[in-house]
């Protein structure tokens, strides 16, 4: 509970010695997690080609198959376009300005945490992560990836006990061969997009994470990412596989230091639930927006997908998406078995010059599946948020169901805010509904709060916070309490 | 393979243009006939559109290339042999103008010109130039949209309207376009323009409608300008069969307290694409759409809508209904656009499906895009099938299965049929609604 605790104490402390000042004008406010640390970095040189990918394969002393698949990938990303259709506005990429390998470099097996190097405990220290006592504390198992390799993986003779596997991925790819053969690239094919394929062709590092049959998992499983080195992409390849009757949630959280070029984040999320397998992903996303100006931040273009394979099945998104300069994500869900089961909920929140355009697919394809999907979008200061969505409903798809919701709020004259859902129905059992709202804050509802002596700015989290609700809720217990406070810094000062 | 039909469609269009202009009779020294090289020029650059989003659902080209030989365009003439009166709408009275493949049939019309200035838009390029040249082809859309700029280039008749000042027009304005398939195929590109001046109030009635059983083609634009004050309501209707194909854009532009009141009723069609757009240009502007489709066979609607809110206090409504039977498919695209300026609009919309076959096919995508923070939006869109419980209700009190269903499709088209406010033309519709259904009266 540490790395909560501190997150709290960096907001606590700044809000009771200058509380006012900081309500005042949060959205001058610089980024809190913006620093870097200098680890010794093992890296490819800059650029891609088949070398690099040939080098990233073997410093992960990966079999031949997967640099096969890697090198497919690599030549079928040669021939795609850079996609374009999305609502936001950017500086392309240059993707041969990239360093697609770096790692911190490895001195000698790990046994215990006290050989991790360092200055790198230090910095997860400041993020607020503590291994050791999230090891005691929080019964959280953290496979902390740093600039794409696993350094640290615990808990794992626990969970070992039970038959789950969680590990870095470059591990699984060393222990766990089969299993990597035959799941990766099932969910989202290398062909699947441009950054699909660029991602399979050089992922480096990522976590894999499989559940047995019969099995609940006893705890949350969470990796942090973190984005560090000077000019490195990030590829972080995920993979989970629930098997049947089997249950998990991940958590996903995020943090990235500051720094003015633009860097790039395209990973790859695949699910895979069998019968009665339930999988509940969550995401904290708290990258470098960029400045006030919009100078800098992240790209996080990402393609994460489920599918409910096994009757009976569920897949569970739930987003709180505060960061990064450029968002372009939607997690989706494949409902492939009878009665299985997709949600999605979402809380994207723009400030200052941060661009959104996130959402997610529900492809209704067994009988009676059900969807469920909620995105609150708050946009404040000059941002734009899009929600981009689609329903779909085959033609065998008895009995299917869905209710959508997406609101959005505007703080201010110079933001905007779009929805483009898709609602493409091929049965007529289907039950489909879709609502969406656009408003801003009530003047009333602020009155209401004055009234009772709650000053405008905190009644604007509250609001928020309320409005919100409906998706943090879907949260565990520990994020919830960082997407609140997330919530509330983002936009503080963003109301006149 | 594909990419030698685009080819062959959009030269074909190009290379016409020759035709076209040796049956103009000398109106080439006009204004208007650089509009229409301009628009050709635009449309050599955009070609018919193939996988563009706006088209997605909705791609004519294979349809047109495959359906039709464009042979006789702009060379034939119409058979003068009569088809009757099947097209008029009984008991809607007005100022009657009928359109055979696109060509003025002055025996069939019968309008007067004392309350409004109307006449065929061939007449208007000459004797009203100025109203032609503040207005015509002068609004955004038309020349971003490759269909409208076909039209922008081949068209040559329609209907000119201008309601005058503080007119109140009460007989409403009917205008027929018939494409006479009997002997060949039929190809049409009807143009209107209608400008209803400040504080007028008037309605306009678009009736398509295809006689025979050749394939037909039609490509119709109409420009409308609503000025201060001025209320206009609009029809479209279009009951065809499977071997029709139109685009359509109706393109409005309102000025400050104007109101617009768009109808479009669709009842069947090969392939048919109604795009409308309207242009709040100024404050306190209302809008209301009311759609209705029934769709069978293998029929294919596609309803594009279109409201842009640019200033403030203004309001829009819409509500698009869709029942789809047997293997027909139906495209619902609505866009709400409020921008900066447009503080405290309220705009709403809803979009209602009904698929009572697996093989009936909903493509909906309501659109939000909002840039001014004081506003109230929102959309709804829901795709289902009939209520069981409403049934069962009914035919526990004795009405029979077929009877029920037909009473429960009838009332989810009555919200959408009860706004039309002229009692002839609401009759006409409500009886291809029963008709629909299989029922005489409901």
């Amino acid at each position: 509970m540490l790395y909560i605790s501190t997150l709290f104490e960096i907001s606590l402390n700044s809000r009771m010695s200058k509380d006012e000042q900081i309500l005042e004008d949060f959205t001058s406010k610089e980024y809190e997690h913006g620093w870097t640390v200098d680890l010794e970095v093992d890296e490819a040189p800059k650029g891609l080609n088949e070398s690099v990918i040939r080098l990233i394969s073997s410093k992960k002393n990966e079999p031949d198959w997967l640099l096969e698949w890697r090198l497919k990938a690599y030549r079928l990303w040669l021939t795609m376009e850079e996609p374009d259709w999305a609502n936001i506005n950017y500086h392309k990429v240059n993707y041969q300005d990239i360093i697609y390998y770096s790692a911190p470099k490895k001195k000698k097996e790990l046994k215990s945490l006290d050989e991790v190097d360092p200055e790198l405990r230090d910095t997860f220290k400041r993020l607020g992560i503590s291994l050791e006592e999230q090891k005691r504390l929080t019964g959280v198992a953290v496979d902390a990836v740093i600039d794409s390799v696993s350094v640290a993986t615990t808990f794992k003779e626990k969970l070992g006990e039970l038959g789950i596997i969680f590990c870095s991925f470059s591990e699984a790819v060393q222990e766990h061969p089969d299993l990597i053969q035959k799941h990766l690239g099932t969910v989202v094919p290398v062909n699947d997009n441009y950054f699909s394929a660029l991602n399979s062709a050089v992922f480096t590092d990522g976590s894999f994470c499989y559940i047995p049959k019969g099995v609940r998992c006893p705890m949350e499983l969470s990796t942090y990412f973190r984005i560090n080195a000077a000019n490195t992409g990030q590829f972080e390849r995920t993979l989970i596989v629930a098997d049947e009757d089997s249950y998990v949630s991940y958590l996903e959280g995020c943090t990235a230091p500051q720094r003015d070029e633009n860097q790039l984040h395209a990973a790859v999320v695949e699910i895979k639930a069998a019968t009665k397998a339930e999988v509940k992903y969550s995401t904290v996303q708290n990258w470098y927006p960029g400045d006030k100006n919009g100078l800098g931040g992240i790209y996080n273009f990402v393609t994460k997908r489920g599918i409910c394979a096994g009757d009976h099945s569920k897949i569970s998104w739930t987003q709180v998406e505060t960061g990064s300069a450029v968002t372009w994500k939607y997690p989706s869900c494949i409902l492939k078995g009878d009665y299985s089961v997709g949600e999605f909920y979402s809380v994207a929140v723009t400030n200052n010059y941060q661009q959104a355009d996130t959402g997610t697919k529900m492809i209704h394809i067994g009988k009676n599946t059900k969807s469920r999907i909620v995105s609150k979008g708050v946009s404040a200061g000059k941002s734009q948020n899009s929600y981009r969505g689609q329903v779909k409903v085959m033609k065998r798809a008895e009995n299917a169901r869905n209710f959508s919701q997406c609101d959005s709020l505007l703080m201010g004259n110079d933001c905007g805010a779009h929805t483009f859902p898709y609602i493409d129905i091929e049965n007529s059992s289907a039950q489909v509904e879709h609502e969406a709202t656009t408003s801003k804050i009530g003047e009333d509802q602020i009155f209401y709060c004055n009234q009772r002596g709650i000053d405008t700015e905190k009644a604007i989290a509250l609001i928020v916070n309320g409005y919100c609700k409906e998706v943090l809720n879907q949260l565990p217990m520990e994020f919830a309490v960082e997407a609140q406070k997330l919530l509330a810094l983002t936009l503080e000062g963003s109301v006149g | 393979m594909s990419q030698q039909v685009d080819i062959n469609i959009n030269q074909l269009f190009i290379d016409k243009f020759s035709d076209f202009e040796h049956q103009l009779n000398g109106q080439k020294t006009l204004p208007i006939h650089d509009l229409r090289k301009k628009a050709l020029h635009k449309f050599k650059e955009l070609g018919i559109p193939n996988s563009h989003e706006e088209y997605k659902y909705t791609n004519f080209k294979k349809a047109l290339t495959k359906n039709f030989t464009f042979n006789q365009l702009f060379k034939s003439k119409n058979d003068s042999s009569s088809f009757g009166n099947d097209y008029i709408i009984n008991e809607l009275e007005g100022n009657v103008l009928v359109f055979i493949n696109g060509q003025f049939s002055e025996s069939d019309s019968h309008f007067k010109s004392d309350e409004i200035d109307i006449k065929p838009l061939a007449n208007a390029y000459s004797e009203n130039p100025d109203t032609i040249a503040q207005h015509f082809g002068n609004y955004s859309k038309n020349n971003e949209d490759s269909y409208a700029l076909l039209n922008s280039t081949y068209c040559n008749n329609g209907v000119f309207a201008q309601i005058g000042k503080n007119k109140i027009v009460n007989t409403p304005i009917i205008i027929y376009y018939i494409s006479d398939a009997r002997a060949d195929e039929a190809v049409s590109f009807p143009r209107n323009l209608i400008v209803a001046e400040s504080g007028s109030e008037s309605s306009i009635i678009e009736v398509y409608s295809t006689i025979g059983e050749k394939n037909s083609f039609s490509n119709a634009v109409t420009e409308i300008v609503v000025e201060e004050n001025a209320i206009l309501n609009y029809f479209k209707i279009l009951n065809e069969t499977e071997h029709v194909y139109h685009v359509g854009l109706t393109q409005a532009s309102q000025k400050k307290n104007s109101t617009i009141n768009a109808h479009s009723y669709t009842f069947g069609g090969g392939i048919i694409r109604n795009n409308l757009h309207i242009a709040q240009e100024d404050e306190n502007c209302t809008t209301n759409m009311f759609g209705l489709y029934l769709l069978n066979g293998n029929s294919h609607i596609d309803n594009h809508t279109e409201v842009d809110h640019k200033r403030p206090n203004s309001y829009s409504n819409e509500l698009y209904k869709g029942i789809l039977d047997e293997k027909s498919t139906g495209v619902f695209n609505g866009k709400i656009f409020v921008r900066r300026e447009a503080q405290k609009t309220n705009a709403f919309q809803s979009n209602k499906n009904i698929l009572l076959t697996n093989d009936a096919t909903i493509n909906s995508k309501p659109q939000l895009e909002i840039w001014a923070d004081d506003v109230k939006c929102s959309h709804g869109c829901t795709t289902g099938q009939m209520d069981e419980e409403a049934l069962f209700y009914l035919r526990a009190r004795g009405i029979d299965k077929d009877k029920a269903r037909a009473m429960l499709l009838y009332a989810f088209s009555i919200d959408v049929l009860k706004n039309v406010t002229i009692e002839p033309l609401k009759k006409y519709l409500d009886h291809i609604i029963a008709q629909r259904f299989n029922q005489e009266e409901l």
